[in-house]
């Protein structure tokens, strides 16, 4: 870890910035010092980001005052940071896929040669920088084209092309897998030793705990603590996130399984372009299990349970349920069948964003004699019953007739979770069901379902988050090219021997 | 790294049909191949015809035999059909093998007009010139939809700009030059392309800074120019009593015209034809060879991208837009003070649109946008062309409307099978709000 070498190169102090009817951030201060990764920790909503993007002149503060290497700065916009050395890593890349990377990393910093573009110079600093820095990125290539990983070096070239020295990461790590994430520490070691100050966005506390010299964590828009990486542990970080004690392991009994009540035998199916992605796989979930379905993304994961949910064909093997063949039943039939589905892509099928809360918590029973009549829809017996979840479920938001959209990521999966887990259940699909919420929602989340699996559900969970299925599992399944490499208790699960399956598909290593 | 997922992947939208597009087309082309073969070559005139090179009398040109071209077009069909269901090795010709049978189609129609003709020839170097003087407007309405676009404003009112200039410009004209002086004729000239900017300049305000939906404010656009020229033609150019003027002139480009035979055709033009190659070029270079350029571009596709670099993405929108509204401009001059000297009401004629037709043809690029304006530029040179020629079919002389529907319509065929699909700048019609 690279030691804070020298003076400070970044103060806020006492920054306020309200948003109509939120005060985002309220009298926040912050120093960085040169060489350091000082770690910004929160719940969403917190104000990380809107912090950052004040510093990054994108935000205007209503009061306060920034301080660059001494100097009170006034930023008009983002050209104004960059002209200061500060360098922000999105945590949605701000990257142009039709451009090269070259293209894109110039941008608004053109090299020219009189009136025109320099694109053989330009590729000559990019690869110069690439090669400093550990950053191997091809000048040439299309960024649309390149993998997640590769994009987000593409961003942080693109700040050092601007002779950045001061780094804002903004979640970086929140679309990596595993072997990305240490891949990235390790540049970022490398960035710090080259005498630049990262702050550092993220809410996962391992991560945190890795990578900090120092941490500040904001809770409301306020500052509730700054303390050295040294000294803290999970546990007093996440506290201080939340406010309260948070339940960290999550506790649970023994399972007591009973009948299997999802079978899927040599199930085989296609992702979008037509390439078989589930490639013959077998699996069973008992009743009362949590069955973990572990993996590196794009194994199969999400053509696996669209294909289970009846959403997309198999093109071979089946799916059965409850004793009845559904290979090819529509999502609907399913559904009435008792099979809950908590989808991967929340925007795209979990919710229908100009609906209001209440519409989207009566979407899978709308048309039930309880919610329409001779094809009306009943409004008062729909917003009485999301009143009720909405109680229940503890998702904030304005009323049940504000529309989903405006609500935070974690409130709609609260409500997604709501509608999916109400009703006479038998079995719940569950994918990603707390990618990017926060410690409060996740535990939220994990305990409901810990909660249907004592009442006797079958649970099929499908996560990238190794320690989710780890916590949550009572048998693991680790998914490689299609099928299941390998099924361990969870008790006796380890991270290596589960990460090993996931890289090569094999408990012995390279297969 | 394992994964295959794509942030940012915008350009691999999944299509899943069951025929597939290259299919259909070869098939197309397979049922067109026999019957050129077995049903239309044995049934046209035997009789030779002739391609002239230039004018009479006594013109250069090549004679041939009707039956035997349209058969050679239909085997190159067949092979073009067949290529694509051919072993893979074979298959990879057949892409560029039907792109040469849907070019083919252009000299197919030419062919089997001139075979139902009475006329044993005619000048077909004359018929490319017309091509590309007709091209002059779209071309330039297309390097004006260019400009929006790539900035990401769509501008749905390039006909109404048009027709703007070419009514404020001629009113120019016709009142302080009486239409007869050069020297007013090219302080017109710039008066139509500032009226153009001044034109667009609104589209901008209505759509930047107000952000009224970019189609309905196009809209506005062309209703408002119709008005205004309707207004401006009843009020003071026909009040001027103005009926004729002296235009632009012809001129030769040095050495080039020279050239026997299709020199004095091809390089002899008027001064608005000429700046049009210009601004093409022009167009070209800036756009992607320079700083200014490459920022026009990433706000068309990711403007809050370029707000994070500093770009500043509102200038920029009005920038292009008022560029673009300077090209119609040009382009509405055209109209009134090259081909002909007066204006009437409507003179662009869709134009306007069919210059955006041509701009998505090409994809969004200069020279497709200009390939896109000089295909549309033939289709209405050979429909004038084939009403003088008098085409009959079995002794029913077909109507003349069908005539000059018949190039677009071998044009859409054209644009829906060899040149496939066409994608839009991702942010063009998105409004743009800076971050507070």
């Amino acid at each position: 870890m690279a030691q804070a070498s020298g003076g400070t190169v970044l103060e806020v102090e006492g920054i306020t910035k309200a948003f109509p009817g939120v005060v985002a951030n309220d009298d926040v201060s912050l120093t960085l010092n040169q060489g350091e990764i000082h770690c910004l920790l929160g719940e969403n909503g917190a104000g990380k980001s809107t912090l950052v993007n004040m510093v990054f002149g994108l935000y205007r503060p209503d009061q306060g005052t920034i301080k660059v290497r001494g100097e009170e700065v006034h930023f008009e916009d983002s050209g104004d940071a960059i002209a200061r050395g500060i360098g922000m890593v999105h945590q949605h890349f701000q990257l142009i896929p039709v451009f090269t990377v070259a293209e894109n990393i110039i941008l608004g910093n053109e090299v020219t040669k009189g009136a025109f573009l320099d694109l053989d110079t330009a590729r000559r600093q990019i690869d110069a920088l690439a090669e400093r820095y550990g950053l191997a990125v091809d000048p040439d290539a299309t960024v649309g084209e390149l993998s997640v990983g590769e994009q987000q070096r593409v961003e942080l070239v693109k700040a050092l092309f601007r002779d950045a020295d001061i780094l804002i990461l903004d979640e970086p790590t929140a679309v990596l897998t595993p072997g990305e994430v240490d891949d990235f520490f390790g540049v970022v070691e490398s960035l710090t030793g080259q005498g630049k100050s990262i702050i550092f966005i993220t809410h996962k506390l391992r991560e945190v705990l890795a990578v900090a010299d120092r941490i500040t964590v904001l809770r409301s828009g306020r500052v509730v603590g700054t303390t050295t990486a040294e000294g803290a542990t999970q546990q007093s970080l996440a506290n201080l996130m939340v406010g309260r004690d948070v339940v960290f392991r999550v506790d649970k009994a023994e399972a007591d399984p009973g009948a299997p009540v999802v079978r899927v035998q040599g199930l085989r199916s296609q992702d979008d372009r037509g390439v078989e992605t589930v490639t013959g796989l077998d699996v069973e979930v008992r009743a009362g299990e949590i069955f973990g379905i572990a993996g590196v993304e794009g194994n199969g994961q999400r053509e696996l349970v669209e294909t289970i949910c009846g959403m997309r064909p198999a093109t071979g093997g089946r799916v059965e349920m409850l004793g009845q063949e559904t290979t090819h039943w529509t999502p609907r039939k399913i559904h009435e069948l008792g099979v809950a589905h908590v989808p991967e892509n929340r925007s795209k099928h979990g919710v229908v964003a100009q609906y209001t809360v209440a519409d989207n918590l009566v979407l899978n029973r709308y048309h039930h004699r309880q919610f329409s009549q001779r094809g009306v829809r009943n409004a008062a017996a729909i917003n009485a019953e999301a009143e009720e979840l909405v109680e229940q479920f503890d998702v904030r938001t304005p009323g049940v007739d504000a529309t989903i959209d405006t609500l935070s990521g974690g409130n709609q999966q609260k409500v997604i979770v709501a509608r999916e887990l109400t009703g006479d259940l038998k079995a719940l699909i569950v994918a990603q069901p707390t990618r990017g919420l926060d410690v409060g929602s996740i535990e939220f989340i994990h305990r409901k379902i810990i909660e249907l699996r004592d009442q006797g559900v079958a649970v099929l969970l499908v996560s990238a988050e190794l320690d989710e299925i780890m916590s949550l599992s009572d048998r693991i399944g680790v998914l490689y090219r299609g099928r299941l490499a390998g099924t361990v208790d969870a008790a006796d699960a380890t991270r290596e021997e589960l990460g090993l399956l996931m890289a090569t598909g094999s408990a012995e290593g390279q297969s | 790294m394992t994964t295959v997922e794509h942030a940012v992947g915008a350009s691999g939208a999944s299509e899943r049909v069951g025929l597939s597009r290259q299919t259909v087309t070869g098939l197309v082309f397979g049922v067109l191949g026999v019957a050129l073969i077995a049903g239309v070559a044995p049934a046209i005139s035997g009789t030779s015809r002739r391609f002239n090179f230039e004018p009479p009398p006594d013109p250069a040109g090549i004679g041939f035999h009707p039956p035997t071209w349209v058969i050679a077009i239909g085997v190159l069909f067949l092979v073009a059909a067949v290529l694509g269901f051919a072993p893979p090795d074979a298959r990879r010709y057949a892409s560029p093998a039907r792109l040469l049978s849907a070019i083919a189609l252009i000299p197919l129609v030419l062919v089997l007009s001139l075979a139902l003709s009475d006329n044993p020839s005619t000048n077909i170097i004359n018929l490319f010139n017309e091509s590309l003087v007709l091209a002059t407007p779209l071309a330039l309405g297309a390097t004006t939809g260019l400009w929006c676009e790539r900035s990401g404003i769509i501008n749905i009112g390039i006909e109404g700009t048009m027709l703007a200039g070419a009514g404020i410009g001629y009113m120019t004209y016709a009142t302080i030059g009486d239409a007869q002086s050069t020297g007013w004729l090219w302080f017109s000239i710039l008066i139509s392309v500032l009226a153009g900017g001044l034109v667009a300049s609104l589209l901008a305000v209505l759509s930047i800074r107000f952000g009224v939906n970019q189609i309905v404010a196009g809209v506005v656009i062309n209703l408002f120019a119709l008005g205004l020229t309707g207004f401006l033609r009843s009020e003071v150019i026909v009040k001027t009593g103005i009926t004729t003027g002296v235009g632009t002139s012809e001129f030769g480009l040095p050495l080039l015209s020279e050239i026997p035979v299709i020199g004095d055709q091809l390089f002899r033009g008027k001064p608005i034809y000429w700046m049009m190659y210009l601004v093409v070029i022009g167009t070209w270079l800036v756009m992607f060879r320079t700083p200014w350029g490459l920022r026009v571009r990433s706000c068309g596709e990711n403007p809050h991208a370029a707000e994070t670099l500093g770009v500043n993405v509102i200038r920029i929108r009005y920038q292009s837009v008022i560029l673009g509204g300077l090209i119609a401009g040009l382009a509405g001059a055209w109209f009134s003070m090259e081909s002909q000297t007066r204006f009437e009401d409507n003179m662009t004629n869709a134009a306007g649109f069919i210059a955006l037709a041509a701009l998505i043809f090409g994809k969004w690029t200069p020279w497709g946008a200009f390939g896109g304006a000089l295909l549309f530029g033939f289709s209405r040179a050979l429909g004038t062309r084939l009403q003088f020629l008098g085409v009959e079919v079995s002794g029913f002389e077909i109507p003349s409307e069908f005539l000059q529907a018949l190039p677009f319509v071998v044009t859409l065929v054209v644009v829906a099978g060899a040149v496939g699909r066409s994608i839009p700048p991702a942010a063009a019609g998105q409004p743009f709000q800076r971050s507070k």
